[in-house]
């Protein structure tokens, strides 16, 4: 294994968990097309400069017209890396068509503490997501272009400084503002992200209107993750069918994904969509299960993530998806509910707190599960959670409930054995050893969305 | 009837609905902070406390509107009809008067501003609606001078009873709010009102006490 | 085109009047805000719908096109 670099942490981001180094990874299997890494430099090296990404790249290939790369993009089948996985030529469109001082964001929140996928990108390879934003804002004729980034000053200031260093080369023709975002779960969530960037706490707001219609300061705003700028970035230089070089026929195309290992391992990889999850995360029999898709994903079994791949075509029938490409293998000496607890815990008090079936739902069945994980567990826990469950999906302004309640079930489907063994007093792990990563600290006050 | 019995029975209809008025102001105070407060009147469905609340208010205009007409045509004192909405410019008592027509104003505006609600933001409306402290008290301060009727006998006891109702309740309100969780605590608040002292639990507990569902946060 | 009556979870404090006014398609849940029944507004219903929306002390009901979710 290539050491690669580490993203610098700040004193604001404190993780329960060794950080790994970052390294590129073709699946080994061979006569595989694809042409991986793409968005990372082949050597595995450090942040790439503006000079090697122009001698690697060429020049930004502005399409001279409004409106151009949208065929492409549609030819392409890229979809938004950002978990939604919605058609970027989609979003495009319907912002161009707004035509009334559209605002482009590039989205590098990652509020997801088990994903590091985004902050990598913008330490390592800024340069393809500020070429990215740069199409995008043409494409859609935007005067307004921002990147929304995760709260780290070191990242903050190298962007600073590479968003400096293009001006001056006269690379980019829309200035580009580099935006904090605040260390919220939630932080990244489309109307959120336009809230704080219209003066506001990061949010979630009821839809309609969606933010393509009214986002940023009530302005039709783009929003696409950064992995999705840096593909465009690509696809504008290398055409459609290079990027279906890589992926499957419904899924084209690689992207990032964060693995946690079950011996405690932590790398970003990029890999193509397709690929089979255990050629990803090393699923022996130290592994008792995957978590796929964050913590607003699933739980599957060890045995069934063997025989599947990294698509939504295997993982949402598998109750599941790929998201944001978080995968985590969790060993089999741990216990599967008690770390579900911790992570809807966390879920539960990254609430904003303005939907009252959240506020009251989410924390009761952090309670519930907490009790669950517990020795000999009170019986009316389990259906307790369920009745809340059923009550708290698709009641929020944002999908924060809907994903919590999803991790939930799966655990309680997942873990049913470790359920019964803490109905008879027994558990894998009576220590209850933290194993996925969470921030220390959530929210006290106000001023911790802003 | 010759102008002075005219004249005399216009005064007295003036300060009947003057009366009037500052009653119905008053309730329609009392029954805002009700609806604020999510209360109840007991023994009344929800929807009666916001309904009442605008229906008085609505009325109280019309009071108002026949105690200032009734004033400005009654010839025992001269008020122009602008001294109406133009505070301050009323020859007779233009000080005490002035009010009444601050307190008009402000009422007209908040109805105003209520009936056009969903064309502004949330934080637009309550703070224009939180001048309606300012039209209850200018037109208490407007009842008490313009006329020598509140200051004895039956009237002054009512004004008194309006005076405290409303201090009474302005309290409880501002205590309330003082105790409300702000959006960004609730979780955290919830959370602590199901496992209290927060935190993986050792050994049993007892089943929480009843309490009523989410009744503290809101 | 029939519209569809949803709640602003944002907006919403639990008053409640919705249920009372509505019951046919607004019921609380255990914590007092409203569970609305989805779909399109039946047209006899129209008249105690749009009272909903207007006596809503917060203006959190709202009538909406179909599927603008």
């Amino acid at each position: 294994m290539t050491p690669g670099t580490t993203v610098p942490q700040s004193a604001g981001s404190r993780w329960d968990q060794p950080r790994g180094g970052h390294r590129q990874h073709s699946p080994a299997q061979p006569g595989q097309p694809g042409g991986l890494p793409r968005l990372f430099p082949a050597s595995g090296a450090g942040p790439v400069d503006l000079r090697t990404h122009l001698s690697r790249f060429t020049a930004l290939p502005y399409l001279g017209q409004p409106g151009q790369l949208i065929p492409v993009l549609k030819a392409a089948g890229l979809t938004g890396r950002g978990g939604a996985a919605f058609p970027v030529y989609r979003k495009l469109a319907a912002v161009a068509e707004a035509a009334t001082r559209p605002v482009v964001i590039g989205n590098g929140a990652e509020g997801e503490p088990a994903s590091d996928k985004d902050k990598s990108l913008l330490w390592i390879s800024p340069h393809l997501v500020l070429d990215g934003l740069q199409l995008a804002a043409e494409t859609v004729s935007s005067a307004a272009v921002g990147l929304y980034v995760h709260r780290n000053d070191r990242l903050q200031d190298q962007l600073r400084a590479a968003v400096a260093e293009r001006a001056a080369a006269g690379l980019d023709r829309v200035p580009v503002e580099i935006i904090d975002a605040p260390p919220r779960f939630l932080a990244g969530e489309e109307s959120a992200l336009a809230s704080r960037i219209s003066g506001e706490p990061a949010m979630p707001r009821f839809k309609p209107p969606r933010v393509f219609e009214r986002g940023v300061a009530g302005r039709p705003t783009l929003v696409h993750n950064v992995e999705t700028l840096a593909h465009l970035a690509l696809i504008a230089r290398y055409g459609p069918d290079w990027f279906r070089g890589a992926g499957t026929a419904d899924e084209p195309g690689s992207m990032l994904c964060t693995l946690h290992q079950a011996d405690g391992r932590r790398d970003v990889v990029e890999t193509q969509l397709g690929t089979p999850l255990r050629a990803l995360v090393h699923l022996g029999p130290g592994t008792q299960a995957v978590l796929s898709g964050g913590y607003h994903g699933a739980w599957l079994p060890a045995a069934d993530a063997g025989q599947l791949t990294l698509s939504n075509a295997d993982l949402v029938p598998a109750g599941s998806f790929v998201g944001a490409g978080v995968l985590a293998a969790l060993p089999a000496d741990r216990c599967g509910i008690a770390e579900t607890a911790r992570v809807t815990r966390y879920l539960a008090l990254e609430s904003a707190g303005q939907c009252g079936p959240c506020f009251n739902g989410l924390p009761r069945i952090a309670a519930a599960l907490d009790e669950v994980a517990s020795p000999r567990p009170d019986p009316r826990a389990v259906t307790d959670m369920m009745r809340w469950a059923g009550l708290v999906e698709g009641r929020g302004a944002c999908h924060h409930p809907d994903g919590t309640v999803r991790f939930v079930r799966s655990a309680l489907q997942v873990f049913r054995e470790e359920i019964r063994l803490h109905t008879q007093g027994r558990c894998a792990d009576p220590a209850r050893r933290p194993f996925l990563p969470l921030p220390a600290q959530t929210a006290m006050d106000a001023a911790d969305w802003n | 009837m010759n102008g002075i019995t005219q004249s005399t029975a216009l005064w007295y209809a003036s300060r009947a609905t003057g009366v009037v008025s500052l009653l119905l102001l008053t309730g329609v105070v009392l029954l805002g902070m009700l609806v604020n407060r999510q209360g109840r009147l007991p023994g009344f469905p929800r929807f009666v406390v916001t309904g009442l609340h605008r229906n008085l208010s609505l009325l109280a205009v019309v009071f108002v509107a026949v105690h200032v007409l009734t004033a400005i045509a009654d010839s025992y004192v001269s008020i122009q009809l602008i001294a109406i909405v133009i505070p301050f410019v009323s020859s007779y008592k233009p000080v005490w008067l002035g009010l009444g027509a601050v307190s008009l104003d402000l009422v007209l505006a908040l109805i105003v501003t209520s009936l056009l609600r969903a064309r502004m933001s949330r934080r637009m409306w309550r703070g224009l609606h939180w001048f309606s402290y300012a039209a209850w008290g200018s037109a208490v301060v407007h009842s008490l001078y313009s006329s020598t009727d509140l200051h004895h006998g039956l009237l002054l006891y009512t004004a008194i009873a309006c005076w405290l109702a409303v201090a009474v309740a302005g309290c409880w309100r501002m205590a309330h709010a003082g105790r409300e969780i702000p959006r960004e605590g609730r979780a955290a608040a919830t959370l602590e009102l199901m496992s209290p002292g927060g935190g993986p639990r050792r050994g049993r507990r007892e089943a929480p006490a009843a309490r009523p569902p989410g009744a503290d946060i809101r | 085109m029939r519209k569809e009556l949803r709640v602003d979870p944002t907006a919403c404090s639990g008053h409640g009047l919705c249920a009372e006014l509505l019951p046919e398609l607004i019921t609380l849940d255990e914590w007092g805000y409203p569970i609305i029944a989805p779909g399109p507004v039946p047209r006899a219903l129209d008249k105690h719908v749009r009272r909903a929306v207007t006596d809503c002390p917060v203006l959190a009901l709202k009538l909406l096109p179909a599927a603008s979710r």
